[in-house]
């Protein structure tokens, strides 16, 4: 009985440490955000990685998403005669909750983990005392840019998931019935509203911070041997996880508080 | 001579392990000191003491007349540009090219130089260490000599007072381990720097070093010259020489 007490308070204390110590590296990165000097150079670099790494995977995942979800849609919409609606629905499913989430875990699992196992190699080779050493900051150099970088990355890809995911789901009605492009755009954004964009838009952008924060967090917080490599890529795409369903949950939370659904 | 490192009483521990315990040394200019040990001896925390990449517990560093230990960041970064540390596997940054390396090192403490000045800074410091061919190379084709080597020249370009060794020919065979005592050695001659060189290479010590500090558990346990330490009766210090 006493053993387990420990370890309950063992783990308790080492989670509330492990989140004091996120927390913390959370304020410090976001406080190199603001500090000089800027390195839009590495900025870009890190933004032309990410996407070209991300952007093929994103656009079949898209696609498929599309495709699948009417696919799997359109017999019960036909059942009760409401055809007409489809576009509709799945333009609000793709844009508030499918094409977001969809996308940031595929990141989660491309760019955290890529960006974990970098930093931790970086790590266990010294190369980031290197930097310290040189007088450069690597929480500036070479955090900030990639936390930065998948900021504004990752709502740019959901987008382009979104887009995709489109037309996909054209790709799949047009399969089944005769349905102009237009037509299916037309009858597909008359039912989107700025409630259903902007508050999906808002919670990307939280992903792409923390997608960025909880690769850069584990892989900089790596230990000294080379096994910490592959374990920080994979903590950080378990952790990037789990974070995207809370925010998510939040996110919706929110939304309902504010635009009443 | 001028002491350009100063260590008095210094004190670390990691989890109330004991590290480095009552350290004291003084390296004056001009001078190379190479520390022996075991593996786990604490050399390498004390030389990240140095230059605060670990924070010392307790004690005074001294790094040309300032205690790194009790300064802010921005005097911190004004101290580790004159002093140059080689790490062991050369730490060079491996999404750079040769080149970028060494430019990375200058562009944040000498952007008033020019392209050409950069160049010229660039090239200068890979003539020194004899591979100004594998400027655009990257890390990954290089090996694990001409790492170090290229590492060398990445802390020389900043022109340091001070440089930090560690354990510069670990990994190497004869030959290329050779070649970096005698590299040390030109540096020292060339650019009058003092160094440490923490090192488990008895060649290497008995070529570059004025002194030689022996370190067991945290603390010096034996030092003088080279020669003087070959001819010590006890049997722990010749163990390092036999």
């Amino acid at each position: 009985m006493e053993t387990l007490k420990e370890n309950i308070l063992g783990s308790l204390e080492r989670f509330f440490t492990e989140v004091g110590s996120i927390l913390l590296f959370t304020g410090n990165v976001i406080r190199q955000f603001f500090t000089a000097p800027f390195e839009h150079k590495e900025l870009l670099k890190q933004g032309y990685y990410i996407g070209n790494k991300t952007l093929p995977l994103i656009a079949i995942t898209g696609f498929i998403m599309g495709l699948v979800l009417t696919l799997q849609s359109r017999p019960v919409m036909v059942d009760f005669g409401a055809e007409s609606l489809l576009p509709g629905m799945i333009a609000i499913s793709i844009v508030r909750e499918i094409g977001p989430v969809i996308t940031a875990l595929l990141c989660a699992g491309k760019i955290s983990s890529g960006i974990g196992a970098e930093l931790g190699a970086m790590k266990v080779t010294e190369q980031l005392d290197a930097m310290e050493v040189s007088g450069a900051k690597p929480l500036n150099y070479v955090v900030a840019t990639r936390v930065m970088a998948t900021t504004i990355l990752v709502p740019i890809l959901v987008f382009f998931a979104d887009a995709v995911g489109l037309f996909g789901s054209f790709a799949a009605l047009n399969m089944r019935e005769d349905i102009s492009f237009r037509l299916f755009l037309s009858l597909a954004f008359d039912s989107l509203g700025f409630a259903d964009v902007i508050p999906a838009t808002i919670k990307t952008i939280f992903f792409g911070f923390f997608i960025g924060l909880i690769g850069s967090y584990k892989g900089y917080t790596a230990d000294r041997g080379t096994e910490s490599v592959g374990l920080s890529a994979n903590s950080a795409v378990v952790t990037a996880s789990l974070v995207i369903f809370i925010i998510d949950l939040v996110a919706v939370q929110l939304s309902e508080l504010i635009y009443g659904f | 001579m001028e002491t350009v490192i100063e260590i008095k009483h210094l004190e670390k521990a990691f989890n109330d392990i004991p590290v480095l315990t009552d350290i004291n040394l003084e390296l004056k200019r001009g001078e190379n000191i190479a520390i022996l040990g075991k593996s786990g001896t604490g050399k390498s925390v004390l030389t990240k003491c140095i230059v605060r990449l670990v924070q010392a517990d307790d004690g005074e560093v001294l790094v040309l007349g300032n205690d790194v230990l009790r300064m802010d960041d921005e005097q911190l970064n004004e101290i580790r540009k004159k002093v140059g540390y080689l790490f062991q596997g050369g730490a060079l940054y491996d999404s750079m090219t040769v080149r970028e390396n060494l430019e990375f090192q200058i562009r944040r403490t000498q952007l008033e130089k020019n392209k050409t000045e950069l160049r010229q800074l660039v090239e200068e410091s890979l003539e020194n260490v004899g591979l100004l061919d594998a400027i655009n190379k990257m890390p990954g084709e290089l090996s694990g000599g001409m790492k170090k080597r290229i590492g060398l020249a990445r802390t020389l370009i900043l022109k340091p007072k001070v440089i930090l060794y560690d354990e510069p020919t670990t990994g190497l065979d004869p030959v290329t381990s050779g070649e970096i005592s005698e590299l040390i050695l030109a540096v020292q001659e060339k650019y009058n720097t003092s160094s440490i060189i923490i090192t488990h290479d008895i060649k290497c010590a008995k070529m570059t070093a004025n002194q030689v500090k022996i370190m067991k558990d945290g603390k010096f346990y034996a030092e003088g010259t080279f020669s003087e330490l070959c001819e010590s009766d006890d049997q722990e210090v010749k163990a390092y020489f036999s």
